[in-house]
């Protein structure tokens, strides 16, 4: 070993450290990348060593490569490594290392659990502060879950420093487990009602819903920074500060509109853009047109296209919002959106083609307008397309196209814009639009049959149809599928209506009706509200889901179906039935999932020469003014317009009403005031199609929640009072459904096996990886030769067992193979590197007895018979083995849990190093037991509530048959009551909320509310329960003594050693003292039974002399003074509860005796 | 919130990153390209507030920054921080540092970046404002840093 530490130093001395790195990538500019990779390599090399100082160097310089944007992950185990080391300088390294790359995925960061438990309830304060700083970087919800205790413990440290980071870490352990948020509020009011200073930064918490004001949070330093801060800053946060007068006070902010206005054309990019956000605001029906005329000419001035696609978004966001609510002209607003696709290189084409739509869709009146806008757009398409650079306009083109078709009864000559819709050079646009283009071609084909039907010379009709049946083959020749499909469908509809009008038979009816319907706009959460009818489960397979190897086979499959465009370009004929039929399905989806009929897929343009398009005169409207679209009314002139209307309104409303008045004589009072919102009248009417819903919608208003806000979860009613089932885990048991032991065994046996092949593989394959780290302390324990304790090891309990058990098994449900040869790794590491503190923590052993819980077990409770059926398939010679290993090492997993419960941090206090381990310890005994079901308990006291404790029973069904009906009945006393449900009587008993089949233990809780905590006492209970096997039931019934101690009262709190001197110091406290006479035991597994049975934590440890400290659930200070020398031991306590003191030391005392 | 931390050079090379939301390290890389891009081309008279980075949390984030000679020093906020106290954080954070490497410049942070980052651990906490008080947070890092001389000495 000696000779490794010398190793290790000779080593580090070669070894680059960070600021070897950091010169090295400098001195190799032209080949950094290579340069890192052979230090990566080294660095791997590093992390291989077993000096914890050579790792930590590598980890800091691999925190270094992550912020040039090395992935490090595969590091993350040698991270935890050196996270668990014990020297400070190291953890800090190992944390900040964690902090910057772990994250929830992080499959390792389940393994930290622990070591951060540990660090947090560290004597070092600055150990505590390295962990919280970690933690709140990448705390997940199951962290958070199982920390959530220890940190709101810590909210009461001694020392600000800790205080305040715990009270901010708590709001990162809210937003990941809300469920925490409930039971810790009232210490959280605390403090924040507390007036120390020290935790200043805990306002931040007022984020959490909890109070509003954290812009408050520091007046005074943002005082000095307006004295320091530039003038800009100064208009940015005046900008900023009227957006959220604004809210409250909107008429204030509007009077400086032109002051707004006027920052746009500051050279401030983010002022710019504050004042646009500003101007969103402020808009009314009266104002909109302005404003939007003055954001008009900054479009027009604006330069680079960031800004200006900004504006363009502004001016419809603004326009549109709550439902076009401010506009009064929607003439005026076609003609800005028309306006707006003259913006060159605008990514937001598509954004003014659905308002397009959804403008002409919505407003009726308008439709005859808008078509005539987008027939004139149409026509002058090639103005948009001309520049293939302005790609992103073209999209309103759809927009156009559809609006013409569709509205077509409203055009004035639609035989122009079909022309004008079936130019060659439409192929060159987007395949989704052409797609848009055809069928409205024939949509207006339809309308134009419609007009000249019953005309004797149908001679337009027929030009029509000669039209497209000209120009449709070159849409046919599309490489998109989807216009090919259309165009050829189309044109066979075309040329058969040619061939019935040759006979003169009228199809316009016919034809027309393709096309019938009307189409209105569906509310956007529409779908959601539809109410799911009675017995539809829609989690319920349809089919039984295809196999793996199926859908494997389907993938050439899908390869082929996108190939199959290419073949059947010319000859799509020859697709057979089944494709045909499934692509019509795909239509339909697709048309039933798009109010529009048209999937917008971007697709190829290529364009295909045809034979015949040649000779096709293309027809160049060329135009002097290009970026004027002829014939389009500007919007300026609606402004000037509705000026006029609007004066002329008020004045024959004024006229009115002098008449009114005259009339009804004084009544009414004078309106002289400004013209209000009002009573400005849209200029025809209006009329926004609703939206639909479905019938019987179900009403909901959670709809505008951003179901991403990660405050979300924070919506809690901090009101109500708490429940039970929301208390935060204290960490001993959660009720968990157990799986029965049988199963469990059998998937740990195979491990098992494995195991005995050989010596070092046989850590490779474990289930989990908590098991093996116990497994291995196992061996080592077994070198030490503790024999007679594993004779007493087998005479422990099971049950109380398995619920840990069961639960660490559950635990890491995801890991993968991989993860578990890391883990395996990781544990076999983490007790080399750190075997003094994490191993110690989790093994504290010393043989010499079973805990006091255990003797009055009887011997193994389990049936032979049963054991025997689990390991049916395994070897008979390997099984009694078998069965002793699992044995002890389930033993492990309780003890360690328990461990962690209580002693844990309190062994740690105790500087417990490199000493013998611990046995395992429980804090479960004996409630009752007959042949059917067996009871054992363990009473908790409870942070949360002064007057509160929690009794944990594990119940275990030792019979064949089926135990159901469990109810749990205690008569009260006085002093100790069963919390029963609201309503229920003083002696209702109450169900247990499981039953049980043959073999299994379930756990359940059951609250007792105390009022005087200094005696300890007895309540008599009994539970009842049926008893089914095959033939029959009977009815069973079990009495019981619950036994709470004065040490049930007694919860571990840690304390500091300035604190306690002080506490002593006070004089509150008074004395009592105790000697224990033939104690054989090392001093440091008396302390950690101390520690473990009577909830205490040390607080100071000098040689053979420690001090421990506890608290009572109703806040008495508990203070103990032990001291040893020669198998004596004497107690000197203080309390300031002498009788509850009295009764502590008396159960001190009992549970050495039984040593 | 705070959502990130970026300290970079007037050529774009970082020197302290500090998500406080989990992006994997390419997508950290771009963030830092893009927000080097967003701040490098603005005036140093104009104001230090900045929004419309794309890459993290969308509308609800703005980038308060500070230029110091060589180095930009970047907050990416969302709106629950007030501008102002994080500039004056800003400010706080360099007075620190330099009252930690004494006349602090660039070079102290290529080279001493975990010292950096153990400063600013001091400032900001899980993205959240943590002390503000400079003295208070140079003496915490003092009392660090010589617990860790101690450990040295003792090996």
């Amino acid at each position: 070993m000696a000779l490794k530490i010398v190793k290790g130093s000779i080593d580090r001395m070669f070894d680059k450290n960070l600021q070897d790195l950091v010169r090295g990538i400098r001195n190799h500019k032209e080949d950094e990348a290579k340069y890192i990779s052979t230090c990566i390599d080294e660095i791997k090399q590093e992390l291989k060593q077993d000096n914890i100082a050579v790792k930590a160097n590598a980890v800091c310089k691999l925190t270094y490569l992550q912020m040039l944007g090395y992935d490090v992950s595969w590091a993350a185990f040698n991270i935890v490594e050196v996270m668990s080391s014990s020297k400070f300088t190291y953890k800090r390294i190992g944390y900040l290392a964690a902090s910057q790359c772990f994250h929830e995925g992080t499959d390792v960061i389940m393994l930290t659990t622990n070591q951060i438990r540990k660090d947090l309830s560290s004597p070092n304060q600055y150990d505590t502060g390295v962990a919280l700083t970690g933690l709140s970087c990448f705390v997940t919800p199951d962290l958070a879950r199982d920390l959530a205790n220890d940190i709101m413990t810590l909210m009461s440290h001694t020392k600000p420093y800790i205080r305040k980071k715990a009270v901010l870490i708590m709001y990162k352990v809210f937003l990941k487990y809300p469920e925490s948020l409930r039971p810790a509020f009232p210490r959280l009011k605390e403090k924040l009602e507390d007036p120390d200073p020290g935790t200043d930064a805990e306002s931040h918490l007022h984020k959490c819903n909890i109070a509003k004001v954290s812009k408050q949070r520091d007046y005074a330093s943002m005082q000095e920074s307006l004295r320091r801060c530039d003038f800009f800053a100064v208009k940015y946060l005046g900008l900023l500060a009227m957006s959220k007068i604004l809210k409250t006070h909107p008429k204030s902010v509007q009077s400086h509109k032109d002051l707004i206005l006027q920052c746009l054309d500051d050279k401030d990019e983010s002022i710019r853009l504050r004042a646009l956000d500003l101007l969103y605001g402020m808009v009314s029906k009266k104002n909109l047109m302005e404003i939007v005329k003055k954001l008009m000419l900054h479009v027009d001035k604006a330069e680079g296209t960031t800004y200006r696609d900004e504006l363009l978004t502004k001016i419809i966001d603004i326009c549109s919002q709550s439902n076009f609510q401010y506009i009064t002209n929607f003439e005026w607003y076609i003609s800005i959106l028309v306006e707006l696709t003259r913006l060159e290189g605008t990514r937001h084409g598509h954004l003014i083609a659905s308002q397009m739509l959804d403008v002409a869709i919505r407003v009726k009146a308008i439709r005859g307008f808008a078509v005539a806008q987008m027939a004139t757009l149409l026509d002058n398409a090639h103005l948009l397309t001309g520049n293939t650079q302005r790609n992103g306009i073209c999209e309103v083109l759809y927009a156009a196209a559809w609006i013409c078709g569709e509205f077509s009864e409203h055009l004035e000559d639609p035989m122009q814009t079909l022309e004008a819709m079936l130019r060659p050079k439409v192929a060159t646009l987007p395949g989704h639009i052409q797609a848009v283009y055809v069928q409205n071609a024939a949509k207006l084909f339809a309308t134009v049959l419609q007009k000249h039907e019953g005309e004797t010379e149908s001679q337009a009709a027929q030009e029509t149809s000669q039209l497209l049946i000209d120009r449709l083959p070159l849409f046919v020749q599309s490489a998109n599928l989807e216009v090919q499909e259309r165009a050829s469908c189309i044109l066979q509809l075309v040329k058969y209506i040619q061939k019935l009008q040759q006979k003169n038979v009228e199809v316009a009816e016919e034809v027309t009706a393709l096309f019938a319907g009307e189409l209105n706009p569906v509310a956007p959460k529409a779908q959601k509200k539809v109410p799911i009818p009675e017995g539809l489960d829609l989690d319920a397979w349809i089919n039984e889901p295809p196999s793996e190897s199926e859908s494997e086979d389907e993938k050439p499959k899908a390869v082929f179906a996108k190939e199959e465009p290419k073949h059947s370009r010319s000859r799509h004929t020859e697709v057979d039935e089944k494709e045909l039929a499934r692509r019509r399905e795909v239509r339909k989806q697709e048309q039933a999932n798009n109010p529009f009929y048209i999937k917008a897929s971007p697709s190829s343009q290529k364009v295909y020469d045809a034979p015949g398009v040649e000779h096709i005169p293309v027809v160049q409207i060329d135009l002097s003014v290009p970026l004027k679209v002829p014939g389009m009314p500007m919007s300026d002139q609606y402004l000037k317009l509705e000026e006029e209307r609007r004066q002329k309104e008020k004045a024959e409303r004024k006229k009115e009403k002098k008449k009114k008045r005259e009339k009804r004589g004084k009544e009414r009072k004078a309106d002289s005031g400004p013209e209000s919102e009002e009573d400005i009248a849209p200029a025809h009417q209006v009329d926004i199609v609703t939206e639909e819903m479905p019938e019987n919608a179900l009403p909901s208003d959670d709809d505008d929640k951003d179901p991403n806000d990660p405050h979300k979860a924070l919506d809690i009613d901090l009101d109500k009072p708490l429940a039970d089932s929301e208390k935060l885990p204290v960490r001993t048991h959660r009720p968990e459904l157990l799986k029965s032991p049988a199963e469990d065994r059998d998937s740990e046996s195979v491990p098992q096996e494995t195991k005995k092949k050989s010596g070092k593989e046989k850590k490779e394959k474990k289930k989990d990886k908590e098991k093996d780290r116990k497994r291995s302390k196992e061996e080592k324990k077994k070198k030490k030769k503790h024999k007679v304790e594993e004779e007493l090891l087998e005479s422990q309990p099971e049950e109380a067992v398995q619920s840990e058990e069961t639960k660490e098994a559950a635990a890491p449900p995801t890991s993968t193979s991989a993860e578990q040869e890391v883990c395996v790794l990781m544990c076999v590491c983490l007790q080399e590197v750190t075997a003094p503190s994490s191993a110690a923590a989790a093994v504290d052993t010393s043989s010499a007895t079973a805990p006091e819980s255990e003797p009055d077990e009887p011997k193994d409770t389990e049936p032979e018979d049963t054991k025997s059926s689990k390991h049916k398939k395994k070897k008979q010679k390997k099984e009694k083995e078998e069965k002793e290993k699992k044995k002890k090492k389930r033993h492990h997993h309780h003890h360690q849990h328990h461990g962690d419960a209580g002693g844990e941090d309190s062994v740690q206090n105790g500087t417990v190093e490199e000493e013998e381990p611990l046995p395992p310890m429980s804090n479960y005994s004996l409630l009752a037991e007959n042949s059917y079901i067996k009871m054992v308990y363990d009473i908790q006291g409870n942070h949360q509530d002064e007057s509160k404790v929690v009794v944990s029973v594990i119940f275990e069904n030792k019979s064949d048959s089926f135990l159901k009906s469990m109810e749990f009945n205690v008569l009260d006393s006085l002093n100790s009551k069963l919390q029963r449900p609201e309503g229920a009587g003083a002696h209702d008993s109450l169900t247990v909320p499981f039953q049980l089949p043959p073999g299994v233990s379930n756990e359940a809780r059951f609250v007792f509310s105390v009022q005087s905590i200094v005696m300890p006492q007895k309540l008599k209970g009994t539970l009842t329960f049926i008893v089914k096997s095959d033939e029959s039931s009977t009815h069973e019934k079990l009495d019981f003594k619950l036994h709470f101690t004065c040490t049930s009262y007694l919860i571990t709190t840690p304390c500091y050693s300035d604190a306690y001197a002080k506490l002593l110091e006070s004089g509150d406290l008074k004395g009592s003292s105790l000697r224990l006479e033939g104690i054989n035991m090392p001093f440091h597994h008396l302390l950690a039974r101390i520690c473990f049975h009577h909830h205490f934590s040390v607080v100071e440890r000098i040689d053979s002399c420690a001090s421990m400290y506890s608290r009572s659930i109703q806040g008495h200070h508990v203070c103990l003074l032990v001291k040893t020398s020669d198998q004596t031991v004497s107690i000197d306590a203080k309390c300031d509860e002498p009788s509850l003191l009295g009764n502590v030391l008396d159960e001190i005392k009992q549970t050495f005796s039984k040593c | 919130m705070i959502k990130a931390i970026l300290i970079f050079n007037n050529h774009g090379k970082p020197r302290l990153i500090r998500f406080y939301q989990y992006f994997a390290e390419d997508m950290q890389q771009q963030i830092i390209r893009e927000t080097f891009h967003l701040v490098s081309k603005r005036d140093d008279n104009v104001c230090n507030f900045l929004e419309g980075g794309s890459l993290i949390g969308g509308s609800d984030y703005k980038l308060i920054y500070r230029h110091y000679a060589t180095l930009y020093f970047v907050f990416c906020v969302d709106s629950s921080e007030s501008e102002l106290g994080i500039l004056d954080l800003i400010q706080v954070f360099v007075e620190t540092l330099d009252k930690c490497f004494e006349n602090v410049c660039e070079l102290d942070l290529i080279f001493h970046m975990d010292k950096v980052h153990y400063i600013l651990q001091e400032v900001v906490m899980g993205g959240m404002v943590l002390e503000t008080n400079m003295n208070e947070i140079v003496a915490q890092v003092e009392l660090q840093n010589r617990m860790e001389k101690s450990e040295v000495s003792d090996q």
